[in-house]
């Protein structure tokens, strides 16, 4: 009898971030035409991340929708389809023929999505001449958060031990860093994390974290890079 | 107009009472009109370690609703002229601070007077956001202490962000560092964080360090503001605070582990 299911399976909880690509029209060529033309501009744009198809806007046209040509030409790109966004019966019975999962996505919050590599920037922000990255002054205190989304944060004053800061982009710390930081929070791998001191409660980049736990005082040592490495999260001084 | 000058710590226990009586009655004896307004709402505490708590008739509460205006309710201190005291009430809490009341009153003090001191109550909820929200400068009241030090970073950059001055464009207000219950010989020991430690961190102005000191709980005991205690230590040293809260340069001391006289070092006292 001790062999039950817990020597199986074990069930865990996680949140996830994903992507919602809403359709404004029903066409898979010209679904196909627009998803090129974004990613032409931001290649990295959808890439690996879970992403959710939203047809609300389609109104009662979801049945008429031929799901399974959506679905080859989002493989084709690289664009994991998950499910469908639950918003109504004609969506529900699309995926149950389709054999997707229906989701509800109440609650959460939902951040408009930018690709957030050189190619992208020079692209969309050439012609306004302003930088998307965000240039803090002031300590960061516990409890206070800041994103820089879209770009890199710089931060020239401490930020505190409880206080989180978050880019889309890499973060330049110049001052005392022993919150959390989190760079490439979209899921840019190529972000970085550079301090002149490794005091961090945590440091992550596109979701893989150490723990000040997990940091050995020799890597908190002198101005530091945070990398990633395929999966894993290298700590090395400049 | 007067200057309104927040008291706060965000941890209970820390010493904003003591020294929102010591400062204002530091305040107040160099010849400036000065008000100290007890936030606490439900736990009052100003008017004991003041002296004058059989002399409450109306609170601040009453003021905010109508029934009794300020000349009614203002205690006046026996001890030092210009010193007036806006007590708590003990019997309602805090959501009977609304914002429009406190501004009114703030605003009808403000014509009276040069300072005007409020005690926060401890924590980050209605009392000690409504104590803030029209501070003109921030207080900020530690012990040299992990929990303590956390909670003077968050109520800084509460500061920073939830006054009337932030939310009108003006950026944070200036905030300043009162460090107190320090004890030279337990920061010696490694017991205690030192005055850099406590500023590297929380990266503010240093407004003053009171020493641990017995005349401290004394002095609450018997309802006058440490800082008349004037051959105490914690008495010079919240001399020393209100003077350079009104601009003047003065040195810090009690710093240091005192240096035994001979007779200490035979008899080890």
């Amino acid at each position: 009898m001790s062999n039950g299911a817990e020597t199986v399976l074990q069930f865990k909880g996680r949140m996830i971030t994903v992507t919602i690509l809403r359709l404004l029209a029903p066409g898979p060529e010209a679904v196909a035409a627009a998803l090129d033309e974004r990613f032409r501009d931001a290649p990295g744009l959808l890439s690996g991340l879970p992403t959710v198809l939203d047809l609300e806007a389609l109104g009662e046209a979801p049945s008429g929708l031929d799901l399974k040509a959506l679905q080859d030409l989002l493989r084709a790109r690289g664009v994991p389809l998950i499910g469908l966004r639950d918003s109504g019966e004609a969506v529900r019975r699309l995926a149950a023929v389709g054999g997707l999962p229906v989701l509800k996505l109440d609650g959460g919050r939902e951040v408009p999505r930018q690709e957030s590599g050189s190619a992208a920037r020079t692209a969309s922000q050439a012609p306004t001449g302003s930088s998307q990255t965000l240039v803090v002054t002031q300590p960061v205190r516990s409890g206070q958060q800041v994103y820089a989304r879209g770009g890199d944060l710089v931060l020239t004053a401490a930020v505190s031990a409880g206080a989180e800061v978050l880019a889309d982009g890499h973060i330049h710390a110049y001052g005392p860093l022993r919150g959390r930081a989190m760079a490439g929070v979209v899921g840019d791998t190529g972000a970085r994390i550079f301090c002149r001191r490794l005091d961090c409660e945590m440091v992550a980049i596109a979701g893989r974290y150490r723990l000040s736990e997990q940091i050995t005082d020799a890597e908190r040592e002198g101005p530091v890079q945070v990398r990633l490495e395929g999966d894993s999260l290298v700590i090395e001084r400049l | 107009m007067a200057k309104i000058v927040v008291v706060t710590s965000g941890k209970g226990g820390v010493g904003k009472t003591t020294t929102s009586a010591a400062i204002s009655t530091g305040l107040a004896r160099a010849g400036h009109r000065t008000a100290v307004v007890d936030f606490d709402v439900g736990l009052r505490n100003l008017d004991l370690i003041m002296g004058v708590e059989r002399r409450v008739v109306y609170d601040f509460v009453n003021v905010i609703n109508g029934d009794a205006n300020l000349k009614q309710t203002l205690i006046r201190d026996k001890r030092v002229d210009g010193l007036y005291i806006l007590p708590a009430s003990q019997t309602r809490d805090k959501d009977a601070l609304t914002t429009e009341g406190v501004e009114r009153v703030l605003n009808e003090l403000s014509e009276d007077f040069d300072y005007i001191i409020c005690d926060s109550p401890a924590g980050i909820e209605r009392g000690a956001l409504m104590a803030a929200y029209f501070a003109d400068e921030a207080i900020v009241v530690t012990n040299p202490e992990v929990s303590s030090v956390r909670d003077s970073d968050r109520i800084l950059g509460i500061l920073s962000s939830k006054t009337r001055h932030a939310e009108q464009g003006n950026g944070p207000i200036p905030g300043r560092l009162l460090l107190t219950r320090y004890s030279p010989e337990r920061v010696a020991r490694g017991e205690m964080l030192s005055v850099e430690d406590v500023q590297e961190i929380l990266a503010v102005d240093l407004l003053g360090v009171i020493p641990e000191s017995r005349a401290v709980l004394n002095a609450s005991n018997a309802g006058t503001p440490v800082i008349l205690d004037e051959d105490s230590d914690a008495g010079q040293a919240y001399a020393d605070a209100a003077a350079r809260f009104l601009g003047e340069e003065r040195e810090h001391r009690f710093l240091d582990v005192p240096r035994k006289g001979l007779f200490g070092r035979l008899f080890g006292s």
